[in-house]
């Protein structure tokens, strides 16, 4: 136990010497979870529109006053004419043109279909249907307001409700996605990158020569980076519930013991990566393009899974990051519990004992 | 006397490469035993083996008297090992490393203040304690590794081309060293290509394209080759031709 002790303090030793290796341990959290939280939203803020009103009537009108005052849009011009809304829309200026007809009132009091044209830039999809259902929630809810008794025959009225995250917080899909993101760059690409050192500098054999066993040394490189990068998640939790107001609806406990179940699963797959390769670059980029790319664009944490082509969608279930995104979800915005859970729990536990056993087969063939 | 290594048709292969072709000897316990090789002639394999680093692909051996293939971990507790590439932590003090190696190889921890403090003192550094080790200067570390590989006082240690890359007097100095541990009763198995290392061994042994090819001490290889150095002796085994 001695033994151990003393590996584990040389690890600390290396990792507070290094300024970089700090730097990327506890900057790049803060970083990357301050610049997804509000930086990269993909909510609607004060989206610039422009308002066609042939009609000129009160309810165009209070209409257009109940859009802006929504705080989704920002009225960047009133235009006179439909060759107006092309130019506004090639000059880019607008994202969403609402378009009153003549007649519309006229239609609208006598209880005839009246229409109001939305007309969106689609060159951004995304943007452009949030743009659409928000206004059109928002022109529904005032008919609903001023016929509270309409029956209106033949005429469906459907109504979502946003379960789980009625305002559509980006926050709250971004900072699970940073929280899986960060934990598995920093444990993997720095447990790789150092056992690749000790193998650089020769080390390692030195260590293997010892009566240090295999699995101390394996374990002694993890414990350090372990708790390290609980800290930092523990950082990250406590970010995004202080600063970014995501909820924690589901047990803390609960969500601290999957993301070390994660941190360990990330270390595993750090190690397996440093028993393959010989050099301290090498390490690095395996890291990266092993772990790094794939979490981003598999993960679900940026591309919704559901739309992906079949074969990445089979692929997207090796993505370790999938279930812990769906986990770390699941425990703070919808306030599950291990029941719901276990599956994707079972799997990273899987995958952790899996890369554990190949890292430890592998470093026994090296020296074989 | 008590063997401290002892080894019978030892043998490794990769693949079809033979790196270690059946080599048989003997060290006694205290002896410094020099092992010569131009590189790829498979000292280090040989070495490697030895240490439990490498499986033997066949053969027997046994290092303080414990056997290789099934008491590795036995032979880890009674050997120190210090490798031609550097075996100390650069961004570690020369305290801190003292303790780091005191502490895996199990000293108490009570004992290892007045351990590093009697290396300090033999090496005559005791001012560059708190510096880190890349602040050193190369000959400085190396004496520094191998008191490091000594610090839980085995019974063998292996010396892989320990003072590559210094200058004469620092590697005189780095000699004495080896001597006194020698003196007090600790098996030195080291590997160099400096013909002058040589001639401070008890016995030297010479290894070709993976073969042992002489085995004596150094005198008596002298007299054998009828030459008056261990480079001409050398020159005549490994590269085949007469330095007469």
């Amino acid at each position: 136990m001695n033994r151990f002790i003393a590996f584990v303090r040389k690890e600390f030793f290396h990792i507070l010497r290094d300024r970089r290796t700090l730097l990327i341990l506890f900057g790049l959290p803060l970083a990357q979870v301050l610049l997804f939280g509000f930086a990269l939203t993909n909510e609607i803020k004060n989206a610039k529109i422009a308002i066609l009103d042939n009609d000129k009537s009160p309810h165009s009108q209070q209409i257009t006053n109940k859009l802006l005052a929504s705080g989704y849009f920002q009225l960047q011009e009133n235009l006179r004419s439909n060759q107006d809304i092309e130019r506004a829309f090639r000059k880019g200026t607008i994202k969403l043109a609402v378009v009153f007809p003549t007649g519309f009132t006229n239609n609208y009091e006598h209880g005839r279909n009246s229409q109001i044209q939305l007309l969106a830039d689609a060159s951004e999809q995304n943007t452009a249907i949030s743009l659409t259902n928000y206004a059109t929630a928002i022109i529904r809810d005032y008919t609903a307001e001023r016929n509270p008794n309409a029956q209106l025959p033949l005429t469906i009225d459907v109504r979502s409700r946003m379960v789980f995250n009625p305002e559509l917080k980006g926050a709250f899909v971004f900072v699970p996605g940073v929280m899986a993101m960060v934990l598995l760059l920093v444990s993997a690409l720095m447990t790789s990158v150092t056992i690749a050192r000790e193998r650089e500098t020769g080390t390692l054999e030195v260590l293997m020569v010892s009566p240090l066993s295999q699995g101390q040394i394996l374990l002694g490189k993890v414990v350090p980076y372990l708790l390290l990068s609980f800290l930092n998640g523990c950082v990250i939790i406590a970010l995004g519930v202080f600063v970014l107001n995501v909820p924690l609806n589901g047990s803390l406990l609960l969500l601290l013991a999957e993301t070390l179940l994660f941190i360990f699963l990330a270390l595993s797959i750090g190690i397996f990566i440093s028993s393959l390769v010989e050099t301290q670059l090498v390490a690095m980029f395996a890291s990266l393009m092993a772990m790094l790319l794939p979490t981003i664009f598999l993960s679900g944490f940026i591309f919704p899974i559901e739309s992906m082509p079949k074969p990445l969608q089979i692929i997207s279930n090796i993505i370790p990051a999938k279930y812990f995104i769906g986990i770390v979800k699941g425990i703070m915005i919808k306030g599950a519990g291990l029941q719901y859970l276990w599956q994707p729990t079972l799997v990273l536990i899987g995958m952790s004992v899996l890369f554990m056993g190949l890292s430890l087969r592998n470093l026994k063939t090296r020296l074989a | 006397m008590e063997k401290a290594v002892s080894t019978h048709q030892l043998t490794k292969r990769f693949g079809d490469f033979i790196a270690t072709n059946a080599i048989t000897f003997d060290v006694a316990q205290g002896e410094i035993f020099g092992f010569l090789g131009a590189n790829g002639a498979g000292k280090t394999t040989a070495m490697r083996m030895l240490c439990g680093l490498l499986k033997p692909s066949s053969g027997e051996a046994t290092v303080a008297g414990f056997d290789v293939y099934r008491q590795s971990e036995k032979i880890k507790q009674n050997i120190g090992y210090m490798s031609q590439r550097f075996s100390l932590y650069e961004d570690l003090t020369v305290r801190e490393n003292i303790r780091f190696y005191g502490g895996i190889y199990g000293l108490h921890r009570a004992d290892i203040p007045a351990k590093t403090h009697q290396i300090l003192q033999k090496l005559g550094i005791e001012s560059v304690g708190d510096s880190l080790v890349a602040s050193l200067p190369l000959g400085w570390k190396q004496k520094l590794a191998f008191s490091v590989a000594l610090i839980h006082e085995p019974k063998i240690v292996f010396l892989d081309e320990p003072t590559g890359g210094v200058d004469p007097i620092t590697r005189r100095q780095f000699w004495d060293l080896i001597y006194e541990a020698a003196h007090g009763g600790t098996t030195v198995f080291v590997t160099t290509h400096y013909m002058d290392e040589a001639e401070y061994c008890n016995r030297v042994s010479i290894m070709v394209d993976g073969k042992m090819q002489a085995l004596d001490t150094p005198a008596g290889l002298k007299t054998t080759y009828d030459v008056d150095s261990m480079d001409a002796v050398f020159q005549i085994l490994a590269r085949g031709t007469s330095a007469k």
